[in-house]
């Protein structure tokens, strides 16, 4: 059976600097896959080269099976692929609920409707409504996203890519910023999403590495080390090397 | 709050975003009234209302999708062009040279928004601004059909629908131009309220974002480009018909410059900031500029500085805040 | 032979003032990231500083010049103090708009203390007339303004290559984040940087004013120019401009000699392509 996201030999060169050499990676369906590496390894790199933002200089991206190294981002989420930000990217003057709204419109494929108005597509609407209730942060809804604090922006950051109700879900240091307080309503929210959704999860805070990750990859200097299950990784002293040393007591 | 209330309230607010509220009708009352109130001023009002639907272009661009632009006078003197052009070469009839004005604009707003939208910031700045520029210099050049700097001259207008002549007075122009403002307004207040407009200010607010989620960004800016194009076009055959005569001017830095600070002064992104801003810009400057073209100048770049500086939301912004405030008082 | 040597002369000394002008505002543009159409309101009053001191008060055009460039510059740290730092990070649309809004009140303000009329600019004796060189004839201050140009330009780029304030520049251009946290203050880099930049502008409007004449409209008129000048050249190059003035200036002076019924077009039509070929300028990064 074919991954839900696969890469080979995926290059990406600015200038004569290479930030992504001959990346072969492959998500599972339902994976629940980290991947990790020091700062400027490329980490987000790789995920703008999966999404579109970036193209790659060589290689190929498939999704699902697919060859989608050629298709502009919008086609490649319309394919069930979606992403959140390391830092917070929302409409930040709309409110919490028209931000989910947003994303359920373009999925439902009515966002470029020019003649009935918005407010008459209760479907969309009430599947966004819904959509807050199962993050716990319905009671926002009707707030201006730049109101709300810092944490629970990264709560509607992960309804609004939820709300295309994806197969990949591409997760940018989901809890970076947030106060460590709060960052276990974050992980209780990703190990309660579907299981059919395959993750994969950048991330800085070991802790939570190997609290949610069954998978890991290692990438460091734009190519993969190593990967490995979580205690394989913990015992592989390349990364302790590289990475681990000082966050991992042996 | 309890999400009880949040609820209803926050899907309360979206479902009913469109439907048409008391004050809506206002603009039209005043409209309607002023034609008998004011019946020496109505060369004036047929200004203001070409002027509104030109503002209301670069309100859908620029307010809900977040394109700058410094060259939508292009558009506008396009549609001046052909509307003049049409009639001084023997088809006179108004309403289909509208029509006609509006689709040139359209076309050149679909042919250089394809070209320009790919860029971003000061370079699509430049290309909106060398846009205009190109055609007003080709204008000024191409003499023999455009009359050139004396401007276009022998227009005759035949009658609106066969049967209203355009009088000394105004009254026919402007109630023609009411007309189609009205029209201009009903399809602009369904735009901004469809879900295409919604993702344009999703687009204004956030473009990144909206690529993530799926959406054509190009092509939304594209079509909204092209909308605006159509609107100025058919605002520029409004100046052409109603004044019978086209001036360079129509094409000019200056008018698309004019078209933004009404905008502002009214409250950009916001449906009725064109119909608050044009009249109170163009009202003001016919009682002061004429006096005294210098202070006018330096008055209205002060406000402009003082708006941008402390009141970005225009005046319907500043009533915005008043009501917000009013209610907290309470 | 005589046409074109003619067109490459005044096209020169055309880019020459272009170019003083507008390295300035490649530096706004680029380093504050300000879309800044005021900018010539600073050459403008360059022009209006040495005019009134050369015919009101009989002040020596040297002294005269150098006066525009100080007072200029000086005043302009004052605006950028007020206004302009109030949008750094802005959008857009207010940066724009603030800037309109300075140009219509420094349009009505010439047009209130100095009237509606273009300033004479006399040159001095010793810059009039023509100078032969022998195989060609030509004229005196225009030369003049290619060699004080040419100077000019060396003692900026020398500047900014060897001195700890041009480094400074360069390195808050490349990286600001990086300038700040090695200790470098912005805040008061981007105040000298501005008045450095309408200085120069102001070198360039009073340098110019046989080009350009000094009038009220003068900020609105040739805005398009420098604005082309900086977005041909790449925002924030120092160099760039300099090789996109010398095109303009003689690009436009050769089209208008050659085909004056197609005017500016042409200039309009090629700074389209360049901008859609290259959308960050000749020497921008992308």
């Amino acid at each position: 059976m074919s991954a839900a996201l696969e890469t080979t030999g995926l290059c990406k060169n600015f200038g004569a600097l290479a930030v992504a050499s001959a990346i072969d990676f492959r998500l599972e369906r339902g994976a629940r896959h980290a991947l990790i590496g020091p700062n400027g390894a490329g980490k987000t790199t790789f995920i703008n080269l999966v999404t579109g933002a970036l193209r790659p200089s060589a290689g190929r991206i498939l999704l699902d099976g697919g060859d989608v190294t050629a298709l502009p981002q919008a086609q490649r989420v319309k394919r069930g692929l979606a992403r959140t930000f390391q830092i917070n990217t929302l409409f930040r003057g709309l409110s919490v609920l028209e931000n989910v709204c947003m994303a359920i419109s373009e999925r439902l494929g009515v966002a470029g409707d020019i003649h009935r108005p918005a407010g008459s597509r209760r479907e969309v609407i009430d599947q966004a409504y819904a959509a807050l209730e199962r993050l716990g942060i319905a009671d926002d809804a009707p707030r201006l996203v730049r109101e709300l604090p810092y944490g629970r922006q990264r709560l509607v950051e992960l309804a609004v890519a939820l709300g295309l109700e994806p197969k990949v879900l591409l997760l940018d240091e989901p809890a970076a910023g947030v106060p460590s307080t709060e960052s276990g309503i974050i992980v209780e929210v990703i190990e309660s999403l579907p299981q059919d959704i395959a993750l994969l999860i950048i991330e800085h805070d070991m802790d939570l590495v190997f609290r949610l990750a069954r998978r890991i990859t290692v990438l460091v200097q734009g190519a993969i080390l190593v990967e490995g299950t979580p205690q394989e990784i913990a015992a592989d002293p390349r990364v302790r090397e590289v990475y681990l040393g000082e966050h991992v007591s042996p | 709050m309890t999400s009880e209330t949040a609820a209803p309230l926050a899907v309360e607010a979206l479902v009913r975003g469109h439907r048409l509220r008391l004050v809506e009708i206002a603009p039209w009352l005043i409209g309607g009234l002023a034609y008998f109130l004011f019946p020496d001023y109505l060369a004036l009002g047929a200004q203001i209302l070409i002027g509104i639907i030109f503002s209301l272009s670069l309100d859908l661009i620029l307010g809900y999708a977040g394109i700058v632009t410094l060259g939508q006078a292009a558009f506008f003197g396009a549609g001046a062009y052909t509307a003049g052009l049409l009639a001084a070469h023997g088809w006179g009839e108004p309403l289909s040279a509208l029509v006609a004005a509006g689709a040139v604009a359209a076309i050149l707003g679909l042919i250089s928004g394809a070209i320009i939208l790919r860029t971003r910031g000061l370079t699509l700045l430049m290309l909106t601004l060398m846009i205009s520029f190109m055609l007003q210099e080709a204008a000024n050049k191409a003499g023999s059909i455009t009359g050139g700097a004396d401007g276009l001259q022998g227009m005759a207008v035949w009658p609106v629908l066969g049967v209203f002549h355009f009088d000394l007075y105004g009254r026919t122009a402007y109630l023609y131009c009411l007309a189609v403002l009205f029209l201009a307004w009903l399809a602009a207040r369904r735009i901004v309220h469809s879900p295409f407009g919604r993702s344009l200010t999703g687009i204004r607010e956030n473009e990144a974002r909206m690529h993530a989620i799926g959406s054509p960004v190009f092509g939304r800016r594209l079509v909204i480009y092209t909308i605006a194009a159509a609107f100025a076009g058919v605002a520029g055959a409004l100046l052409a018909q109603t004044t019978q005569f086209v001036a360079l001017e129509v094409l000019s830095f200056e008018r698309s410059g004019a078209g933004l600070i009404m905008l502002i002064i009214g409250g950009v992104g916001r449906l009725y900031g064109p119909f608050i801003g044009v009249p109170l810009y163009m009202i003001a400057q016919d009682r002061f500029a004429q006096a005294d073209p210098v202070y006018w100048d330096f008055w209205i770049g002060l406000l402009l500085i003082l708006v941008v500086v402390f009141a970005r939301g225009g005046v319907l912004g500043l009533a915005d805040q008043l009501r917000r405030r009013l209610r907290r008082t309470r | 032979m005589s046409a074109a040597l003619s067109i490459a002369f005044h096209g020169v000394a055309y880019a020459m003032v272009l170019y003083l002008i507008s390295v300035g505002l490649s530096v706004t543009m680029g380093l504050m990231g300000f879309v800044n159409l005021a900018h010539g309101v600073f050459a403008a009053a360059g022009g209006y500083v040495m005019t009134r001191l050369m015919n009101g008060h009989g002040v020596p055009f040297p002294l005269a010049v150098a006066a525009a460039f100080v007072v200029v510059g000086a005043a302009s740290m004052v605006v950028e103090r007020l206004l302009y730092r109030r949008l750094y990070g802005a959008d857009e649309l207010s940066q724009v708009l603030m800037s309109v809004g300075l140009i219509f009140m420094s349009v009505a303000g010439a047009k209130f203390l100095w009237g509606p009329l273009a300033q004479p600019m006399t040159p001095p004796d010793y810059l009039s007339g023509q100078i032969d060189l022998g195989f060609r004839a030509f004229p005196a201050y225009r030369s003049f303004l290619i060699v004080a140009g040419a100077v000019l330009v060396t003692l900026l780029w020398l500047g900014l290559e060897r001195t700890r304030f041009g480094a400074r520049i360069r390195a808050a251009v490349d990286n600001r984040r990086m300038a700040q946290s090695i200790g470098i203050n912005t805040t008061l880099l981007f105040t000298w940087t501005f008045a450095l930049g309408s200085g120069l502008a102001a070198l360039g409007g009073a340098l110019g004013a046989e080009i350009l004449a000094i009038d009220p409209g003068y900020a609105l008129e040739h805005l398009i120019y420098f604005l082309i000048v900086v977005a041909v050249g790449g925002l924030g190059s120092i160099r760039g401009p300099f090789f996109a003035a010398l095109l303009v200036g003689v690009t436009d002076t050769g089209f208008k000699y050659l085909l004056p019924e197609f005017g500016a077009f042409f200039i309009y039509a090629l700074t389209l392509g360049l901008l859609l070929w290259r959308p960050q300028g000749l020497f921008g990064r992308a």
